[in-house]
């Protein structure tokens, strides 16, 4: 009976080729919305944790308490103590020191006399170590523009769009003048090795980045970090395994009054973080729902439409003593085939449009200009393996209620006045 | 009935130019107040030494400096100790402001925004050090009342500032009544928001004039126990050479 029903599907275009292009629309619509808005999403979060929450992160209390403001006086004393402690704690956690500070760029004529100075904010992150995976969070080799990473202390990098404002490039020097961290004078001179683009306009603005160890020689906070910054084994952030780790490490330190005591936060309990967590959540859960109820309704009225249109054929098989069971039985088969075979048109031609803007990306960059959040300019939409079937939970199932509701109109009929509508 | 009326008009006019001329009184009062502070602690030139020191949430820390200021356009100061800030020299020249620092041998200059940035984690601002003006060119004042404070008596001076250039435009002032020197001073913007409160302390009579040697410094608007500025030998009126004020004197 399915190789028969299916013969008729692709022999009478009339009756499958309208639901199959509206299926196939519908999914191929949902595909592209999830992954595009997995994508944003996903990208912002990786990008927040990669350069700003991390997946965990170990503060003072005090700090903690203000940590926007990079407050680095009251930074961690000996953090590769307490670094050891972690590793020990949680082995498959990558720790890992930051200090993070805004400081004004100084950049010199060549009498030495300010030429030109502007507020940057500073990402001190461990560049120089053999194997160290912090460059590559950065995505800093993709990002260079101008020059190449650090290779050695009193290098830095430089936002291409700070270096260009002031003529500055790689070999170029400049002074960052900022504040030790017990609120004295920091002046500390650098050589830019490389000017960079992140692709966010919140730090292509003025973002500088040294070293964690010239960061610790020039804010006096030799041993001492502002930040300790954990990333899980996983490549996605996963809230209930970072939430256990951060119960058992804030247990452990629960007795202890200090306010300059560690304390641990989750990703999902910074800077917004979980309303974005939750969003992503949230929009995709959404964006199926509403594909199966507006699909089912377009459906539906395809189906009223087929029904209508397949009126006397209906009344000619009843009229032949198939049942009206079987008749709507068929019927959901057939929309689960259509709906299949739309499905995987529109899977397939939503995955090609993915990975093309996932190649290219979109570039973004002219409506955040003034933004100040940390979201990338260009963005992309997400590849995942849900993308291969979320398209299949409307496509299929809005098929199915649709003729489901429509085909209920076959109950209806009367055997005894089929041979009048028939005007036989 | 009119005479009535006609004398109520009287008794209304008197009753208001009573009011204006006490006003006025009390105008002038708070003006030649100001004039004595300004008898105090205003100069030709000064020559002083002084010990900041800047109690922080973890730590507290001493700066020492020697300074020497001209009027209120020239002033010129460079830290002895400690080791960490040894060396660095501050040039206040009409308006602009340039820091030396020896760790990178470069002079920087300080400006805008910047200036209300706190100097070296005190609660004092770069404007604050800068702003040297008379208080009569900066403020109009009036009585608002007296009391008694630290064992002095005091009258209560409200401040409102008159130039638009100036970074407190409200001042709380507690007067000292027979010395003239400010005992204890509350800051406020614009906004009536209290920003720093400032208290004086130590008041000794250098040649002539009475003179704070002690004052703390606590910026409303951050944590921390404040920052006590100790002045430990100053000298008014000196001779002071004029490559000081130079940007030659900072390297």
């Amino acid at each position: 009976m399915k190789k028969f029903l299916l013969k008729g599907i692709f022999n009478d275009k009339g009756r499958s080729l309208l639901p199959i292009i509206v299926v196939a629309t519908g999914t191929m619509v949902t595909v592209l919305l999830y992954s595009w808005i997995t994508g944003i999403m996903g990208e912002s979060i990786e990008m927040s944790s990669n350069m700003n929450t991390g997946d965990l992160k170990v503060m003072t209390r005090l700090y903690a308490e203000d940590y926007e403001q990079l407050p680095n006086d009251l930074a961690i004393l000996n953090a590769d103590a307490l670094i050891a402690e972690l590793k020990e704690m949680e082995p498959s956690v990558e720790w890992v020191k930051r200090i993070r500070f805004g400081a004004l760029a100084d950049f010199p004529d060549s009498l030495g006399e300010t030429r030109g100075q502007g507020p940057v904010a500073g990402w001190a992150i461990d560049m120089l170590t053999t194997g160290t995976k912090e460059p590559h969070r950065f995505n800093l080799e993709g990002s260079v523009i101008q020059g190449s990473l650090p290779k050695s202390p009193g290098q830095c990098l430089l936002s291409e769009d700070l270096a260009k404002k002031f003529s500055i490039g790689p070999g170029d020097s400049f002074t960052l003048f900022g504040t030790t961290m017990e609120g004295g004078f920091s002046f500390r001179n650098f050589t830019v090795s490389g000017t960079v683009r992140f692709g966010a306009a919140g730090l292509d603005r003025g973002a500088v980045i040294i070293d964690i160890s010239d960061a610790q020689s020039a804010f006096g906070m030799e041993s001492a970090a502002g930040e300790i910054l954990g990333y899980l084994p996983d490549t996605w952030y996963d809230d209930d395994v970072a939430l256990s780790i951060k119960d058992k490490f804030n247990q452990k330190y629960s007795g202890d009054t200090d306010g300059f005591a560690p304390v641990m936060m989750t990703l999902k309990e910074q800077s917004g973080m979980a309303d974005m967590v939750e969003y992503t959540n949230y929009i995709s859960g959404l964006m199926v729902f509403i594909f199966v109820a507006a699909m089912s309704i377009v459906l539906w009225n395809g189906g009223l439409l087929g029904g209508l249109r397949r009126y006397t054929e209906f009344g000619v098989r009843l009229a032949l003593g198939e049942d009206k069971g079987h008749i709507y039985k068929t019927l959901l088969y057939e929309a689960l085939m259509i709906g299949t075979i739309g499905s995987i048109l529109g899977t397939i031609i939503g995955v090609l449009i993915v990975l093309y803007l996932n190649v290219h990306g979109v570039n973004l960059s002219g409506m955040m200009k003034n933004s100040t959040l940390l979201l990338p300019s260009i963005f992309r939409p997400a590849i995942t393996s849900t993308i291969y079937y979320i398209g299949f939970i409307p496509g299929i199932f809005s098929m199915i209620l649709g003729n489901g509701i429509a085909g209920l109109g076959i109950y209806k009929r009367e055997t005894a006045r089929l041979f009048n509508e028939l005007e036989v | 009935m009119p005479n009535k009326k006609t004398f109520t008009s009287y008794l209304g006019a008197i009753a208001l130019l009573l009011l204006c001329f006490t006003g006025s009184l009390m105008a002038q009062d708070g003006e030649s107040i100001l004039k004595k502070i300004d008898a105090n602690l205003s100069s030709r030139n000064r020559v002083f030494e002084s010990s900041m020191t800047i109690h922080g949430r973890r730590t507290s820390r001493t700066i020492i400096s020697k300074s020497f200021s001209e009027g209120n356009k020239k002033s010129y100061t460079e830290y002895l100790s400690p080791a960490s800030e040894a060396g660095t020299k501050m040039l206040k020249l009409e308006g602009q402001l340039w820091i030396y620092t020896p760790s990178a041998d470069r002079t920087i200059q300080i400006s805008g925004h910047l200036l209300r940035q706190s100097v070296m984690g005190s609660d004092l601002s770069y404007e604050d050090m800068m702003d040297d003006r008379k208080m009569t060119d900066v403020y109009d004042s009036k009585i608002i009342g007296k009391d008694t404070l630290l064992g002095r008596n005091v009258l209560i001076l409200e401040l409102t500032a008159k130039v638009s250039d100036v970074a407190y435009f409200r001042q709380k002032m507690w007067v000292d009544n027979e010395r003239y020197i400010p005992l204890r001073q509350e800051l406020y913007a614009k906004s009536r928001q209290m920003l720093k409160k400032m208290e004086m302390k130590d008041i000794t009579k250098i040649q002539g004039r009475w003179f704070p040697m002690t004052m703390i410094y606590k910026d409303q608007l951050k944590e921390g126990k404040g920052t006590e500025f100790r002045i430990t030998s100053i000298k008014f009126d000196q001779q002071i050479p004029e490559h000081v004020f130079t940007k030659a004197s900072l390297r």
